[in-house]
Order: C-alpha cells, then sequence, then structure tokens
C-alpha cells in the first residue's frame, strides 16, 4: 500500500480522497483486482516516460510530424492538442491528416507521433485506408532513423482492440523505425490516457530542443476546442419537433424520421456531418442492475471528483448494456469463476469475444452472482456512457436551425428477453412531445460534397439514405449544376422506401439524375444495391470517368465491402483493364477523395 | 328531327382540338398502347408513371387504385400512396368452368389479397394487385384461355345474360350468343397481347380497328340478354339489351331496348338515369348487324366534348328516340319489325337447388355483396376440384353452381355442409340486396357501401320483422357514390352516399327493374333514414293492398311521385 500512505504527491487531493475511502470499502477480492488492473493502466502511463533508446545529442533540429487517422474526430482532436503543446514548447512540428499526407515524404521524415483510432475489423479509419495500404507494402521506404510513437484509440467490446494502432506500431518497428515511448492503447474513454501521452511527449522533445524560456503553455489536451460553445463535452439541449416512424404500415422495419431544433444553439454542420446524442439508459436497465446487486439507486460513490447517486450514475454515466473486458476480469475476480478464468487466458481471445458478443454485463451477473458488490466497486469495472452518432439527413440550407435524422430502433434478443438499443430506443420508445437531448455536431471532413459541377453517384441502404437527402437539399438550394445519381437499397417497395416522395420530387425537377433501388424482400431472389449496380456497369463507369464522386453509406459489413467489390468489378469489365489495375483505379478514386465512405 | 338538321358539333366529325382531351389521348395512343410497358418497369413508383397511361389501362380491364385508409398516414411517412390495382375479367354470361374457377382461386390467393369479388355484371375482380403482379395475373388468365380485354374503357364493357337456372337448352344458347357478340364487340388493337403476353409486334396492312378506328366509342358501352320472366340482369340499365322471344326449345329472335343506364351526378340536374327504351323486335340471325348498327350511331353522335354527358342515353334524349331508331335501322339495311310480348316477374336470384328439363340440378348459394372472402374461398376451391359442371355469376353478386348431375348433388352439398354454407340463414331481403364495392378501393366512394351494407340490413330486417313483414321480397340497393354501380335507381329501396356515413335515399322503383326510383331524403345519416323508413314501412303493413308491392305502394301512397322518364327524376 506504499502509494497511498503519501497520496498527495501522485494524486491531486481530490483523486486521493476518492482512493482512500475507495480503499476502505475494498473486499480483498477487489483489492486484489484492483491492484492488477492500475498495475496495468500504471504500465502504460508510466512506461511513457521511460526513454527507451538514448537520446541522441542536437536534436532540436529534426523533424517533427504528428499523424492522426480519425473517422469521428477523437484522434484529431487530441493531435491537434499535441501540436498546440509541442508549439507551445518552441518546437517546429507539422500536423498532417493521414487523408491528406503525401505518403512520398515519409522517407524524409524524422520524428513522427501517431495518434489513429480503428474500424471494421480493426481496419483503419476510412480516410488512412491509402496511407496503410502505402505504408504496409513494399513501396514503403525504410524508416532507419526514424522515432516514432503511437497512440491508439479504439473501443475494448470490439474483438480487435486498437488494431490500426497496432498495426503502425509494428510496420514502424519493421521499417526500422525506433519507438520513442510504447504505444498507447486507449478505450472509449481516452480523455486520461491522451492527456497522459500528450504530457510526455511535450517533455520528451521539449527536453531536447536548447531554447530557453518558452511560454510553458500547459498541455491544455483537450481543451483547445473549448471555445466552441456546444460541443461532445458541453452538449446542446435541443427540443425535439418531430418523430415519427416513416415505413408503412405492416414493415419489417420501425425506422424514424427525427427533426431537433437547433435555434440559439450557433450550431452548425455541413451535409455528411453527423449528430451526437448523448443518450441516457433505459431506466427499467437500471433497476434490474440495482435488483441483481441489491443496492439502492440512492447509495452514493464518487465520479469525476463529485458525490453521485448510484441509480443517476448508472442511467447517466455508464454503459451498462455490452460489456468489456475490464468488465469481463473485474468479475471474474469477483466471483472467481473458474468458466470466466478460463476465458482470461491468452489463448482464449476468440472464445472471449464471442462470450463478451452474446453476454452483457446483465447476463455475467445473474449467470454468476456475487454477492457484497460495492457501488463504487462496480461503476469502476464500467466505461463511461459514450454519445450516440446519426448522420444528418438535413442541409442547414434548406432547413436553417433543423437538425433531422434517420434512425432504425435497435432491438435483439439476447438470453430470451428483448434488449433494445440505447439511444435508438430512448428515441423511438422514452420520448415525451416536449423532450429536449443533449446533442453536438460531429464534423465528418471526409463525406463531403464536390464542385457544384461535379457529377455525384450516391450508394446507400437504410438508413445509410439520410446524408443524400441532406445533399440533395444541398444542392437544391445552391443550384448546384452537377448530375446527381441515386442507389437505394431496403427490404420491401411498399413499406420501406424511405422519403419516396421526396426523391420523387427531386426526380420530377431534376435535381436528382437518376434513382436505382433494390428491394430485397419483395421476391424471392434477394436484390441489392450492387445488382443493380452491375446492371448500370457501363453507365457508372462513364460516370467515373467523367469525374464522378461515389458515396457509400449505411451497413459497414456486407453493403460496404459488397459495393466496393462491385465498383472493381465494373472498372475491370468496362475499363477493359485486369482486377489489379482495376484496384488501383478504385484506390487512386480513394486517395483523390472522390469515393468517400461513411459506414457503420 | 331529321339527319340534315342534326347537331353534330360535339361529335366524332368534329377536329380533335374541339373535343375532350381523352380523345386526344385515345387517338394519339397507337391503339391503346401508350407507354404501358414502360411504365410496368417505372420501380420508383407503385404507380403507373403516366396519367394517361392510367386511362389507357382500363381498356385492358385495370384500374389504377389507392388504399384510401392509409392514404393520410402515408402522406406524412413521405411515402406515396398505396397503390395497387384492381382487375377486372372479361366473363361473358357470368359463366366459368371449375378449372377456370381454380385458377382464379390462385391468382387471387398469389397476388390479390386473398379475396375476390363478384361484381354486379356477373364477373370476377382482382383488388390489391401490385404492379409487379398485373403481367403474372393476367398471363395466368390465359393460361385458361380468358382476358380482361374492354372489362373498362369506352367500349363496349362485360356482356351479360340471365343465369335462368330454370331453362337449360335456351340459356346454353344464348349465354353462348353472349359471348359471342363480347368477342365481337371487343377492341382488335394486339396492344393487350404485345404487353401482357410479349407478343412480338407485327406489321399489317389491315387496320387495326375495323369498328372502332382510332377513337373508340365516347364512353362506355354496355350490353346485355335478358331471359323472360327474370330480369335479373336488369335490362332497363343497359345501353343496348336483347331480350330473347321464342319457347324453350326455339329462339326466335330478340326483343331490343336501347339507352338505359344509372350514373348520375349530385347537383347537377343535367344528368339522370334512364330506363332503356323498347324499339322492336329483330330475327335472331340479325344480332350481329343490330349490334354493330347501334354501337355504330353511338360511336358517331354520341357527345365526345363531355363525358358527363357522353352516355347513349343523353345521345337518345338529345336527338329523340325516332331519329336514333331510324339510324340505327339505316345502318341494319333494314327496319326493326314490331316488338313481341314478353313478361318479367323479378329481377332477382331463386335459391337452393333447382332443376332444369335436361335433368341437372343449379344450386345458388348466396354471397354478401359478391365478396369471397378467405372462408368463402376456401369453400368454393373445394366445390371446384370435384364439380363437373359450371360456375354463373349472378348481377345480384350471387353464385350459382350449375349443370350438376342428380348423383353429385349429395357430394356438393356436404362440402357446403362441411363449410357451413348448406343452409341458407341469410333473409329474402338480403339475399337480393345488392351493395357496391365502394371503400377502401373506389376511387370515387363517398360513402362505405359494401363495407355498411351488412349492419344495415340487421337494423332494416327488424324494422320488417316489427311490421310482420320479415319475409317480404324487397330490393334495397346501396351505392357508395351517386355513379349508381348497384343499379340503386331501379331498387324498390336505395341509399347512395354523399359523404362518410350520409345518403340520399330513394323509393318507389319497380320490383323487376321496370320503374325508376325518385329521391326522397337527401344527405341523411343512419338515424334518420332509419326512423323514415321505419314510419313508410309502418304504412306499407298497414295499409299495402293484397300482394302490393312495396315500390308500387310507395307510389299508390304518394310517398313518392312517380318517375316516368329519366330525364324528369330530378325535378
Ligand atoms: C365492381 C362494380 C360494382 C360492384 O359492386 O359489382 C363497379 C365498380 C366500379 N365502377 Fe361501376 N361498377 C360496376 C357496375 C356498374 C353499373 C351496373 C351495370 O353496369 O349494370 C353501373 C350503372 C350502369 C351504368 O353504367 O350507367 C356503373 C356505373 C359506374 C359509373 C357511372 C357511369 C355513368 O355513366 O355515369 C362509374 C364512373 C365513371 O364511369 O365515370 C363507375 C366506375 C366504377 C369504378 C371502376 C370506379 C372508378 O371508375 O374508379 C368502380 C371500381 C370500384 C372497385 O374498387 O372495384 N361505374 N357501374 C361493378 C362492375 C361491373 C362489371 O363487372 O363490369
Ligand atoms: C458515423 C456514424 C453514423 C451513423 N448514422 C446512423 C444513422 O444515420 N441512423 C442510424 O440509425 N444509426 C446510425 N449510426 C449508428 C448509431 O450511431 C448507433 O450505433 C445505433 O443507433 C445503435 O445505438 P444504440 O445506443 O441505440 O444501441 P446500443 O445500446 O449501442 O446497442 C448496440 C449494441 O448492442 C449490442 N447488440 C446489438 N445487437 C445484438 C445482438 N443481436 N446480440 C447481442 N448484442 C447485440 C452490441 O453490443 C451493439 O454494439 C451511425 C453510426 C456512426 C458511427
Ligand atoms: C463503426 C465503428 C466500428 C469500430 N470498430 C472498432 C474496432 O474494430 N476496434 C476498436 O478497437 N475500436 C473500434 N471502434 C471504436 C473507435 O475506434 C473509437 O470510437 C475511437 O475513439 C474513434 O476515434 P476517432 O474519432 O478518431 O475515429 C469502432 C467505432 C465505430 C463507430
Ligand atoms: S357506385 Fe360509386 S362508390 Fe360504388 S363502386 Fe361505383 S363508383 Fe365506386
Amino acid at each position: 500500500m506504499s502509494r497511498l500512505e503519501s497520496p498527495g504527491q501522485i494524486f491531486t487531493p481530490e483523486q486521493s480522497r476518492v482512493v482512500q475511502e475507495l480503499a476502505s470499502t475494498l473486499a480483498p477480492a477487489q483489492a486484489r483486482w484492483l491492484s492488477g488492473y492500475f498495475a496495468g493502466l500504471e504500465a502504460g502511463l508510466a512506461s511513457l516516460s521511460q526513454p527507451t533508446v538514448a537520446v541522441p545529442a542536437a536534436v532540436s533540429t529534426r523533424k517533427l510530424t504528428i499523424l492522426y487517422g480519425t473517422e469521428t474526430g477523437n484522434a484529431a482532436e487530441v493531435a491537434r492538442a499535441l501540436d498546440v503543446a509541442l508549439k507551445g514548447k518552441g518546437l517546429t512540428c507539422t500536423l498532417s491528416d493521414m487523408a491528406d499526407y503525401k505518403v512520398r515524404q515519409l522517407g524524409q521524415e524524422q520524428d513522427v507521433l501517431i495518434v489513429v483510432s480503428t474500424y471494421g475489423e480493426g481496419d483503419p479509419p476510412e480516410p488512412a485506408v491509402s496511407f496503410f495500404e502505402f505504408i504496409e507494402s513494399k513501396k514503403a521506404p525504410k524508416l532507419e532513423d526514424v522515432r516514432f510513437s503511437v497512440l491508439a484509440f479504439g473501443d475494448s467490446t470490439y474483438e480487435f482492440y486498437c488494431n490500426a494502432g497496432k498495426r503502425l506500431d509494428a510496420r514502424f518497428e519493421e521499417l526500422g523505425a525506433t519507438r520513442l515511448t510504447p504505444r498507447l492503447d486507449c478505450d472509449v474513454d481516452y480523455e486520461d490516457g491522451a492527456v497522459a501521452w500528450t504530457e510526455t511527449m511535450v517533455e520528451r522533445l521539449g527536453a531536447e530542443v536548447s531554447v530557453v524560456a518558452v511560454s510553458t503553455a500547459q498541455p491544455q489536451a483537450l481543451a483547445t476546442s473549448a471555445q466552441i460553445a456546444h460541443d461532445k463535452r458541453n452538449p446542446f439541449l435541443a427540443p425535439v419537433v418531430e418523430n415519427i416512424v416513416i415505413v408503412g404500415r405492416g414493415s419489417t422495419k420501425e425506422t424514424r424520421h427525427i427533426e431537433f431544433s437547433l435555434e440559439g444553439s450557433g450550431l452548425t454542420y455541413e451535409p455528411g456531418d453527423a449528430l451526437g446524442i448523448a443518450a441516457s439508459n433505459d431506466p427499467a436497465v437500471v433497476e434490474t442492475l440495482l435488483a441483481e446487486l441489491s443496492l439502492s439507486p440512492d447509495d452514493e460513490l464518487e465520479h469525476k471528483g463529485t458525490r453521485t447517486a448510484l441509480g443517476e450514475a448508472l442511467t447517466q454515466k455508464f454503459e451498462i448494456t455490452a460489456a468489456t473486458p475490464r468488465f469481463l476480469d473485474y468479475w471474474t475476480l469477483l466471483s472467481e469463476a473458474d468458466e470466466l478464468k478460463a476465458l482470461q487466458a491468452e489463448d482464449h481471445a476468440g472464445e472471449r469475444a464471442v462470450f463478451l458478443r452474446t453476454h452483457h454485463v446483465v447476463d455475467i451477473m445473474r449467470r454468476f452472482p456475487v454477492s457484497g458488490v460495492t457501488a463504487q466497486g462496480f461503476v469502476s469495472a464500467l466505461r463511461p456512457l459514450q454519445p450516440r452518432l446519426y448522420s444528418l439527413a438535413s442541409s442547414l440550407a434548406a432547413t436553417p436551425d433543423e437538425a433531422h435524422l434517420t434512425v432504425a430502433p435497435v432491438r435483439y434478443e439476447l438470453h430470451n428477453e428483448i434488449r433494445t438499443g440505447v439511444a435508438s430506443c430512448l428515441l423511438a420508445d422514452r420520448l415525451t412531445d416536449d423532450d429536449h437531448l443533449p446533442v453536438y455536431i460531429q464534423s465528418n471532413p471526409h463525406f463531403r460534397l464536390p464542385e457544384d459541377d461535379v457529377p455525384v453517384i450516391m450508394i446507400g441502404a437504410g438508413t445509410g439514405v439520410a446524408p443524400y437527402r441532406a445533399f440533395m437539399q444541398e444542392r437544391e438550394v445552391r443550384g448546384a449544376d452537377g448530375n446527381n445519381w441515386l442507389f437505394f437499397g431496403e427490404r420491401n417497395f411498399r413499406t420501406d422506401f424511405l422519403y419516396q416522395t421526396e426523391w420523387q420530387g427531386w426526380l420530377k425537377d431534376e435535381t436528382l439524375t437518376r434513382m436505382d433501388v433494390a428491394f430485397s424482400r419483395d421476391r424471392d431472389e434477394k436484390v441489392y444495391v450492387q445488382h443493380r449496380m452491375k446492371e448500370q456497369s457501363r453507365e457508372i463507369f462513364a460516370w467515373l470517368e467523367e469525374g464522378a464522386h461515389v458515396y457509400v453509406c449505411g451497413d459497414a459489413t456486407n453493403l460496404a465491402p459488397d459495393v466496393h467489390d462491385t465498383l472493381i468489378d465494373i472498372v475491370a469489365s468496362e475499363g477493359h483493364t485486369g482486377r489489379e489495375a482495376a484496384e488501383d483505379y478504385v484506390r487512386s478514386l480513394q486517395s483523390d477523395h472522390r469515393y468517400q465512405r461513411d459506414v457503420y | 328531327m331529321t339527319t340534315n338538321s342534326v347537331d353534330r358539333s360535339r361529335d366524332l366529325s368534329q377536329p380533335l382540338d374541339r373535343l375532350n382531351p381523352d380523345e386526344t389521348l385515345k387517338a394519339t395512343s397507337d391503339f391503346l398502347r401508350g407507354t404501358i410497358s414502360e411504365g410496368l418497369l417505372d420501380r420508383i413508383t407503385g404507380a403507373m408513371s403516366s396519367p394517361d397511361d392510367v386511362k389507357l389501362m382500363k381498356f385492358h380491364g385495370i384500374y389504377q387504385q389507392d388504399d384510401r385508409s392509409v392514404r393520410d398516414e402515408r402522406r406524412r411517412q413521405k411515402l406515396e400512396p398505396a397503390y395497387q390495382f384492381m382487375i377486372r375479367v372479361r366473363l361473358p354470361g357470368g359463366i366459368c368452368t371449375s378449372a377456370q374457377w381454380l385458377k382464379f382461386d390462385e391468382l387471387a390467393r398469389a397476388h390479390g389479397g386473398e379475396t375476390l369479388r363478384m361484381t354486379t355484371r356477373q364477373t370476377f375482380q382482382f383488388h390489391w394487385v401490385l404492379k409487379g403482379s398485373l403481367q403474372p395475373l393476367i398471363r395466368g388468365l390465359h393460361e385458361v384461355l380468358l382476358d380482361t380485354i374492354a372489362a373498362c374503357g369506352d367500349d363496349s364493357r362485360g356482356v351479360m345474360c340471365t343465369v335462368d337456372p330454370q331453362s337449360s337448352r335456351f340459356h346454353a344458347e344464348v349465354s353462348a350468343m353472349a359471348k359471342r357478340i363480347s368477342d365481337h364487340v371487343i377492341p382488335k388493337t394486339r396492344g393487350y397481347h404485345e404487353i401482357w403476353y410479349g407478343d412480338e409486334r407485327v406489321a399489317s396492312s389491315e387496320p387495326e380497328e375495323p369498328f372502332y378506328g382510332r377513337s373508340y366509342m365516347p364512353r362506355k358501352f354496355k350490353i346485355a340478354f335478358a331471359v323472360p320472366p327474370s330480369n335479373d340482369i336488369d335490362v332497363y340499365a343497359q345501353d343496348l339489351g336483347y331480350i330473347p322471344i321464342g319457347n324453350p326449345d326455339r329462339l326466335e329472335g330478340f326483343n331490343v331496348v336501347i339507352g338505359g343506364g344509372m350514373g348520375r351526378t349530385d347537383q347537377a340536374p343535367e344528368t339522370y338515369p334512364r330506363l332503356a327504351s323498347l324499339i322492336g323486335y329483330i330475327p335472331v340471325e340479325q344480332l350481329t348487324a343490330c349490334t354493330d348498327a347501334v354501337m355504330a350511331v353511338q360511336r358517331d353522335y354520341g357527345d365526345r366534348k363531355e363525358r358527363m354527358h357522353a352516355r347513349f342515353k343523353y345521345t337518345i334524349d338529345d336527338k329523340g328516340l325516332d331519329w336514333i331508331k331510324a339510324e340505327i335501322e339505316k345502318n341494319m339495311g333494314f327496319a326493326f319489325e314490331e316488338a313481341r310480348p314478353f313478361e318479367f316477374t323479378t329481377n332477382g336470384d331463386s335459391f337452393g337447388w333447382n332443376e332444369t328439363p335436361d335433368g341437372r340440378h343449379h344450386r345458388t348459394v348466396f354471397v354478401q355483396s359478391g365478396r369471397l372472402n378467405i372462408e368463402l374461398l376456401d369453400a368454393m376451391r373445394d366445390v371446384a376440384r370435384v364439380h363437373k359442371g359450371t360456375f354463373r355469376l349472378t348481377p345480384n353478386q350471387n353464385l350459382i353452381i350449375a349443370g350438376v348431375e342428380s348423383e353429385d348433388k349429395a357430394s356438393i352439398d356436404a362440402i357446403l355442409d362441411m363449410h357451413g354454407l348448406l343452409i341458407e340463414t341469410a333473409s329474402t331481403l338480403r339475399k337480393n340486396a345488392i351493395a357496391c364495392v365502394a371503400f377502401p378501393t373506389c376511387g370515387l366512394a363517398m360513402a362505405e357501401s359494401e363495407r355498411y351494407m351488412p349492419t344495415f340490413l340487421t337494423k332494416l330486417e327488424e324494422i320488417l320483422a316489427r311490421h310482420g313483414l320479415a319475409d317480404e321480397e324487397i330490393t334495397v340497393r346501396m351505392s357508395g357514390c351517386p355513379n349508381g354501380c348497384s343499379r340503386p335507381y331501379i331498387a324498390e329501396i336505395a341509399l347512395t352516399g354523399r359523404a362518410p356515413g350520409k345518403y340520399n335515399v330513394y323509393l318507389g322503383g319497380g320490383f323487376h327493374g321496370q320503374r325508376l326510383n325518385r329521391m326522397v331524403r337527401e344527405n341523411i345519416a343512419e338515424p334518420a333514414i332509419l326512423e323514415f323508413l321505419e314510419e313508410v314501412i309502418g304504412r306499407y303493413a298497414s295499409e299495402r293492398e293484397p300482394a302490393e308491392k312495396f315500390g308500387d305502394f310507395c307510389i299508390r301512397a304518394g310517398i313518392v311521385r312517380e318517375v316516368t322518364e329519366g330525364r324528369l327524376s330530378n325535378d
């Protein structure tokens, strides 16, 4: 307990109070788990400050580049903060999005600081794909005298946790580069880790510059965007002004059209951006958990330095549906169940992932009952409740001060219970007429309309059509003369043709040039958008040759890959090139930002 | 009036730009092809992309409709109306075989929302058919040698024929003529075969429409055969009606009636129902010549400026019956003979088993408003699987299992019994009542009809019972709008819709369709309707003369003034 004797030196007074209190409440098993937990965390943070290479002399002149790969902006935010902090130390550095980074410069780099998140099946963020392809290819240059460090963002509920970061970390090493500090993996509650990593980088590299008194701008890590009135950390309470089911009777779907008023928020957005909603959990689920824990909603606990009631915390602050590996560790320790212990083993990663997919927090608790769990202990194993993102289905130009969404409620059965998605079913089931929800704008610079005269091909299924409604509204208002072609897919024509009358209107007045639809459940044989694309191969290729931009939005697991392959097929067949060449063609579409995807 | 003084400013002789736009549409439709084939391929809408095609498709027996009960809801959902199609089969005389029945059944289950509707003109309608199902359905009908040509549109519609379960040879002969005339008067364009069967278009020097030409008829034209004593097909409501003359084993000729029609429009006194006028007699062999001659007069002189005034009945009243008759005779090349005596006694159906001279048996089954729901479909499918005879659809929307050998009666009864249809529990009143389709499919409906009729009849039955008239035969007909698809204006009691829950009430029609009724109450709701009928029926019960029919009583008692001529029915 050596650390706790003089907590003041390590912790802020606030923190040490928490630690003290926590310590006093700990059951042996919890103590054991915590030490393990902190040990792990510490290993990560602490290791940062240990130079892994002797710092060569006179390096203050080294070229310094910050590279980030992001989809929803977290990595960008942290990278920007780092940039500010380093410049504050008098360092000259360039900040660059992997999406815009000229890969041939890589050879000239010296110090490279990387912040990157992970998507799909452990893939890089969409905009960083071509950067990854280059660096992981044979074309990549040797990086002998390069120093680097990786900050990886991820979500531990996914099987390939922080995998994109891991890939870069390994690849840089392969190419001969040396680590400034070991990679740091951050879960969705990445703030603390990000701050620590940023500080370390600033200290490490700052120490290398011979410059004396520079205004020591403390790494205001995440404060840079604080100027913006409303953002992720300071969402705007927006009234819900419209909320209706827009699939017809007898539909197998429940898709909704929802409108928020942004009046007075100062929030603005562009077509392609998303709206973040800080949803709260279903009170019913909270009750169930409390019952399982036999704890009272009024039990107090410490969260971010303030005392909060457990009920409140579980409703507003933490993810309480899907379980994280951290929660699994925690519960393993408490329950000491062999079945859970077995899952801990490194070589059981697969089973572990499956177990986590099929067992949410409540399922684990029910299956491996543990008594005497404390409020503080329990939440320490949960992670913060994350806002959910929804593509904006409207354009400010057409609907000033409004934000429209197209939402498909998530419902699924698990252990013979119907479970509901936190945000989507808050919108679907738990809103009253005059409700307000905390929202913010999540900008997406990698899903943007081109110049007015450039043709676009929009491909989407289900709610993936949302941003195209925004695109069409925008182009209509701007009187853009570029052609527009929409491919839309859903289940049934009669009930699921989202925004049908609006598309018909735009086709009539020729705002929308063409539209092809695929309904998979109207006939026995299933038809999807990629089939319609195939039917139009010649035309699609012609549009591409005319410089059309291609957009794909919606389902990440099937739609995106199938459409991608279809695009390559089309280029191969219509361009009479081999598959290789076709892949290059599509790849360059990507790197020229002419092929943009927003999939989830 | 004489030929040279006749006004031709509104007919076929005029250039298209002086006529109703629909005339241009027909003339430029490339003989009803339009762009239907293209429209069928449009995946963005469940409707036909071009409004013109919607009109042209009527000539193919297809009506574009939408489920009116979800219209508003879907508008708010940013979804187009729930478009669907109604398909009307061409079934002259309402006769079909068991094999054909089984095909109807199969198609209704696959494409028609598991329901079939037997119409007041003795045919089937499929409802709830989606665009993508049109071709499969019409091809399915083709497999059993049936089509939907001219079931709707400005042409000669389905030809009716008395079901006549009393006679055999006579019926066989007359219904065969109905079929022959129907085949003769339908459009001859190959467009139908190209669009629906996918036939190749073949160039030909022959005119595509020898009779109709490019402009077809000014409006729908309806032909029917009524075999006395039964006037079940309401011969006086037809544009052209034939009354076979002769004796059961020798058909000699026909009395000819022209100019009947029901349709009227509220607040438009210039529109009115009209009973067909008897103009003479023709020998059997002149049937086709006479039909062509009559239709030619309407084709050439009918009003093509204003569709509301385009039916034959108005052409006759405008030009004068004598002049029209003369024109017809000119076209025929010979004169009508003196009409022969005949007598109608009823326009209702005779239920239960009937035997005909050929020793065959025919069973009439009551079907409320002609609606075959899934239960009735199941029952009749079982019948059709064993039945060796035919089915006959009655003009009163009922069904006859016809041509049953004595030894097979039991098995038919057993099947009906199994499905609870053996004992007819419906009252006489109900069995011969007619209600049109109206909501939710009919685009012109102003009030409920088919869906409201059952409850209305129950209440009317209670009134009759209260006055000891439970078994009295009274014709009751309801239409959801003044168009009169249930032929209401010749019923003893009629209701036509004005607005949801509101109806006009008519009394005084002739029991076997020989006299028009007159509106006695306008735009009133159920309580007022029942209160009024209670009073009138009460008087009928106490003041009627022996065997006096309700319609006749209403006139004698001065409850309603007799309508002597259609054009006077509004004053
Ligand atoms: C199905 C049927 C009623 C029934 O319950 O059986 C029917 C149903 C319709 N009739 Fe009719 N008519 C039907 C017999 C009649 C009759 C009775 C008869 O012909 O013996 C009449 C009165 C006789 C006459 O023609 O005057 C009739 C007079 C009309 C009219 C008014 C015509 C007029 O000259 O005023 C219309 C409206 C129109 O044509 O503009 C009409 C129009 C319609 C339409 C197609 C509505 C429309 O135009 O969009 C209805 C379709 C509703 C639906 O959803 O099915 N229907 N319609 C009958 C089908 C007969 C057939 O198999 O061909
Ligand atoms: C950039 C972006 C744009 C988006 N745009 C839209 C949009 O326009 N419209 C839209 O509807 N959504 C959109 N989404 C998805 C949306 O953000 C949410 O992910 C979705 O609504 C689910 O959130 P939720 O809180 O309702 O469900 P959650 O509470 O997050 O539940 C989802 C979780 O439930 C669990 N789960 C789900 N199914 C099962 C199962 N069968 N078995 C076991 N566990 C299961 C999984 O852990 C899953 O992660 C977008 C996402 C992103 C990233
Ligand atoms: C659709 C989607 C898929 C994701 N897939 C993974 C994954 O496979 N592995 C992982 O560790 N994190 C995954 N994440 C979590 C993100 O990496 C995490 O939210 C990160 O903070 C996003 O950073 P960014 O805003 O810089 O893109 C996924 C997130 C989303 C929205
Ligand atoms: S009478 Fe009117 S409501 Fe009834 S079916 Fe005919 S057109 Fe429709």
